[in-house]
């Protein structure tokens, strides 16, 4: 019987996982999907904000605030990328301009620091490239960017590198209570824990129902998203937001920490949660907005576009309870829920702790974790004595964002596995660049056929039924 | 420090390098990031190739055998497996392989002939999911030709570029199902030669006018909804079908791969999406050459071979010491013609100019003026931008030009 | 009876009218080289293509192959079944004969394989 079992491992799972590790706790991590970080985490703004959104007093504002804090020593730690670029909420008339007045005030009852209305000769300085027509703005340097899936994927091999276990497909489709705790059923599996936390995106209030918590229910909300090549990284530095509507944040444009430009999202409230098709009228939206605040976006550069759904609790706030001893609630974690994540993961603990978990330091946790660019971020030296070590980190594999075989290599062998074309990609960032794997597609499906030690033909873009070549020509003999 | 360093080993880095040899060069190094010489040309199986160099229809991979057996014969040394990942603009190149590590090369004159990729279905913001089975066409080629493995059996293919028509066929003939080529402009940017054997003789209906308006399937490919799209290219809602497949090939255009040229400070233009060059092919960049699908996309690999001979020898001469003129006349277009290769020319010497057209025009005539004068004219039937035209200049009568203006009259 | 053709011969591509009456060729318009003309012909009496593709190495690797000369055009799909059950033994060079008269034509190699 595991101590806690965690459902989901999008960034908010990964990150309780993990802190919950630095206890001598047995932990247990249930994913529906092929990999980690398959739900929201994996199509979101990336974004750290300041804090100044959500309503005073709310959870959202107070775990927001320090989520934002946290953000900058939790990427180091896990080695993943993080910037500091700070955030510009732009403003076109007076009717904006109140808003903001608004949102500095809140965001100054919410402990935001240093948030300041910028005026339009002193925005041109700091953001050359916005629109003429935008004539102030709310500008929080304590703001950033982060690269979520990585965070994820980080956090969990984090988690299991001190102990976690991680049990990919495994969709919970029962929950039994038992003595001194559940049973989590999967379709061909089930595991014991004392104590069970839900953080299961889109699909948490199907979760809670399974203990009969009917009190909350959770929709997705689709967002659309068009990426542009590196080359236009620079168009803006700082995360440009529009003046807010009921609807959210509106469409920005951001760099990301890759150096790629983000346009997006949209905001479409959906019942099918399985549904992330992007669409002609969510196209259509981001680029219409996209010129209104910011000119000389070269969208001849877009290299892929994609579509999140982010989960909109029914409260407006997060929902983060324990309808019943032993089984806690993180539901309706949207926006801004990647920010808020770190801080998420320390109130769950606290909350465990106040359930009457017995929580021991373990001395053995390793908060450090190598990053999977560390090869990439390497001087010269550095880099040719790892190649002479093994050669395979002189051999480029994918051209567009110089990802050796060594790299794919390592990243495959750690923790957690990734078992798909996909999941390399978010690992490493080979196939993400501007010929989105059209060349080193192939020679990473043969790495990860030859790791997995599985055939060729059986390796699929995410698991499930997405294989990439249906067989062997030449009547399948070779 | 060497003299000659070729970037690319596919059709243009090799006939570039042979044509360094003959001109003299001894010191020439080939960086090549395959395990071969041939470039692209090892996949593309089919035959086609060589017509005007050798009078003879041979295949990719024996049209590469003709000049990598001459690179042999010469010992003009290669690197393979070699990524360069950046060229200065003092000819400083960084590589890496898993032999040497990452290593700089300083050298007296760089040819750049990466070659160009294919514009990728991301690109073009299509509407639905992204499952499995979505692949360039070229990709699919790789699979097919290379690996030994079938994407899919049932395919419909966006854009009828060359390489989307040769897959038509070659995915038919390993047994898959081709339901249709769309492609979003009027006419084809294949060649008709292809239509015909790629298509018609398999009975594959080109949509012209058409497109993919979304994408259906969760984990592989279901099916795709195709739309004809009015002048303007935007697509007719009633016109909607639904096509089941399982695999969607995407042959939407090429690229030319010019980020070691960006780095190299070389100016590129922004219709070719190459490098600006004079007649001897040499960039902004003293001593940086530029050639093959790298400068300009190409329909056939022979003028690959013939411009980067150009490039070849005019780096050899810059080893040596003699340096090109510096008085050039700039070449500009009427839009009808998109471009010109190359964008100046010297005054002393005969130039062929190579050109590329935006629609597809008939019974035009091909004028080159200086200023108000015509100084030169060819009638066409027929011209088409899938097909590289060309005109060849004698230095007699461009010698006192300013500047020379090529334009497109439709009779 | 008039038919219209595309030659493939070459990559010019020329637009080819012919006058056909009883599978004889009476006249060919359009051809700009005595090769389209020959196509035309050929094309309108018994129509044939090059084919290439790859045959299986016997270390499981491919080989590229072609026709060393067009078969009938309807013999396609029976000429892809001889190559995709044949089996080439390494190594192969250029112009090797991997199988013998499918059709009147040799399969041959297209590249140079240890």
């Amino acid at each position: 019987m595991y101590d806690v079992a965690v459902i989901g491992a999008g960034v908010v799972g990964g990150l309780v996982a993990r802190t919950l590790t630095k206890y001598k706790l047995n932990v247990c991590i249930l994913e529906a999907q092929n990999d980690v970080a398959m739900g929201a985490t994996k199509a979101n703004s990336a974004i750290v904000h300041g804090g100044f959104d959500a309503k005073e007093g709310s959870l959202k504002a107070l775990l927001n605030v320090r989520g934002c804090k946290m953000m900058e020593s939790v990427c180091k730690e896990l080695g993943v990328s993080y910037k500091n670029n700070g955030s510009l909420v732009v403003g076109f008339n007076d009717e904006d301009r109140s808003v903001l007045n608004e949102l500095l005030e809140r965001g100054n009852k919410n402990g935001v620091e240093r948030l300041q209305i910028l005026e339009k000769d002193e925005l041109k300085k700091l953001e050359p490239n916005l629109s003429e027509n935008v004539t102030c703005a709310l500008y929080a340097p304590t703001a950033g960017i982060v690269c979520p899936y990585t965070l994820a994927i980080s956090a969990v091999g984090n988690a299991m590198d001190n102990g976690a276990e991680l049990k990919c497909n495994f969709k919970v489709i029962g929950i039994d209570e038992i003595e001194n705790g559940y049973k989590l059923s999967a379709e061909n599996d089930a595991v014991e824990a004392r104590y069970v936390i839900n953080c299961a995106g889109v699909y948490s209030d199907e979760i809670a129902k399974m203990i009969g918590d009917d009190s909350f229910s959770v929709h997705p909300r689709r967002g659309e998203y068009i990426l542009l090549d590196k080359e236009c990284g620079d168009t803006v530095s700082c995360t440009i937001f529009r003046t807010p509507s009921k609807m959210g944040k509106g469409i920005l444009v951001t760099p990301t920490v890759h150096g790629n430009l983000l346009l997006g999202p949209t905001a479409f409230d959906m019942e099918d949660k399985e549904d992330k098709d992007t669409t002609a009228e969510g196209f259509a939206n981001i680029l219409g907005n996209t010129h209104e605040t910011v000119s000389g976006v070269a969208l001849n550069k877009t290299i892929t576009s994609f579509c999140g759904l982010r989960s909109v609790g029914s409260t407006g706030d997060f929902i983060i309870n324990s309808p019943k001893k032993g089984f806690i609630n993180t539901a309706g974690i949207e926006s801004p829920g990647l920010t808020s994540a770190p801080a998420i993961a320390e109130y769950i603990a606290d909350m465990l702790k106040d359930e009457g978990l017995e929580m021991e330091i373990n001395p053995e946790f390793n908060p450090i974790r190598k990053s999977y660019h560390a090869f990439a971020e390497a001087s010269q030296e550095e880099k040719n004595a790892i190649i002479k070590e093994n050669p395979a980190y002189g051999k480029i594999v994918c051209r567009c964002e110089g990802v050796t075989e060594g790299e794919i290599v390592d990243a495959i062998r750690r923790n957690p596995q990734p078992h798909d074309l996909d999941g390399v990609k978010r690992r490493t960032r080979a196939q993400m660049g501007r010929c989105q794997g059209g060349f080193c597609g192939p020679y990473v499906t043969e790495l990860l056929a030859k790791e997995l030690n599985i055939p060729y033909e059986s390796v699929t873009k995410f698991g499930g039924e997405s294989i990439i070549n249906i067989g062997k020509t030449k009547g399948g003999q070779a | 420090m060497r003299d000659l360093v070729i970037i690319g080993g596919g059709p243009a880095g090799m006939s570039a390098a042979i044509a360094a040899y003959e001109s003299g060069i001894r010191d020439i190094l080939i960086l090549e990031r395959d395990e071969n010489l041939g470039g692209i040309l090892q996949q593309c199986i089919h035959n086609g190739f060589g017509l005007h160099k050798f009078g003879e229809e041979l295949t990719g991979p024996e049209y590469a055998w003709k000049y990598e057996a001459k690179v042999k014969e010469l010992g003009i040394e290669c690197k393979l497996n070699t990524m360069v990942l950046d060229v200065s603009e003092d000819k400083v190149i960084t590589a890496t392989n898993t032999e040497d590590g990452l290593f700089q090369i300083e050298a007296k004159s760089v040819i750049l002939a990466m070659g160009c990729r294919e514009r990728s279905k991301g690109a073009l913001n299509i509407a639905g999911s992204r499952p499995a089975g979505i692949y360039s066409a070229g990709t699919a080629q790789k699979f097919v030709n290379m690996k030994g493995y079938l994407p899919g059996k049932n395919v419909v293919i966006l854009g009828s570029g060359d390489i989307g028509l040769i897959m038509a066929r070659r995915m038919t003939l390993e047994g898959a199902k081709v339901h249709a080529v769309c492609e979003l402009m009027p006419y084809s940017g294949g060649l008709a030669r292809n239509i015909e054997q790629c298509l018609n003789d398999f009975g594959i209906p080109l949509k012209l006018s058409h497109t993919i308006v979304k994408i259906h399937g969760k984990d592989r490919v279901e099916g795709v909804t195709i739309a004809k799209v009015d002048e303007n290219r935007r697509p007719i809602k009633e016109s909607e079908e639904y096509i089941a497949c399982d695999t969607i090939l995407f042959s939407v255009g090429l690229i030319p791969e010019n980020e070691l040229s960006k780095a190299a400070k070389v100016d590129l233009s922004n219709i070719t999406s190459g490098a600006v060059v004079d007649q001897d092919r040499q960039t902004s960049v003293e001593g940086v050459f530029s050639c093959g699908n790298v400068l300009h996309v190409h329909d056939l690999v022979d003028y690959v071979s013939d411009e980067a001979e150009i490039a070849g020898k005019a780096a050899a001469e810059y080893i040596k010491g003699n340096q090109g003129e510096s008085v050039l006349i700039p070449i500009t277009t009427d839009g009808k013609i998109r471009y010109t290769v190359p964008q100046r020319i010297t005054k002393s010497k005969d130039v062929a100019v190579y050109f590329r057209v935006s629609n597809i025009y008939k019974n035009v005539t091909v004028t080159v003026s200086d200023g108000n004068n015509v100084i030169f004219s060819k009638k066409r039937v027929k011209v088409a931008p899938g097909e590289m035209e060309s005109v060849t200049l004698k230095k007699e009568i461009f010698e006192n030009a300013k500047e020379l203006h090529f334009a497109l009259e439709e009779m | 009876m008039e038919r219209k053709l595309t030659c493939i011969i070459c990559p010019l591509g020329c637009d080819l009218t012919v006058q056909v009456e009883d599978k004889k060729v009476l006249d060919v318009q359009g051809h700009t080289c005595p090769r389209g003309k020959k196509y035309a012909e050929s094309e309108c009496t018994n129509p044939q293509r090059t084919i290439t593709s790859t045959v299986k190495c016997n270390d499981g690797s491919l080989v590229s192959v072609k026709t060393d000369k067009p078969i009938p055009k309807e013999k396609m799909i029976e000429c892809m079944e001889a190559i995709n059950n044949a089996v080439a033994t390494l190594p192969v060079s250029i112009g090797d004969v991997i199988i013998e008269d499918v059709f009147g034509s040799n399969i041959v190699a297209t590249q140079n394989k240890k």
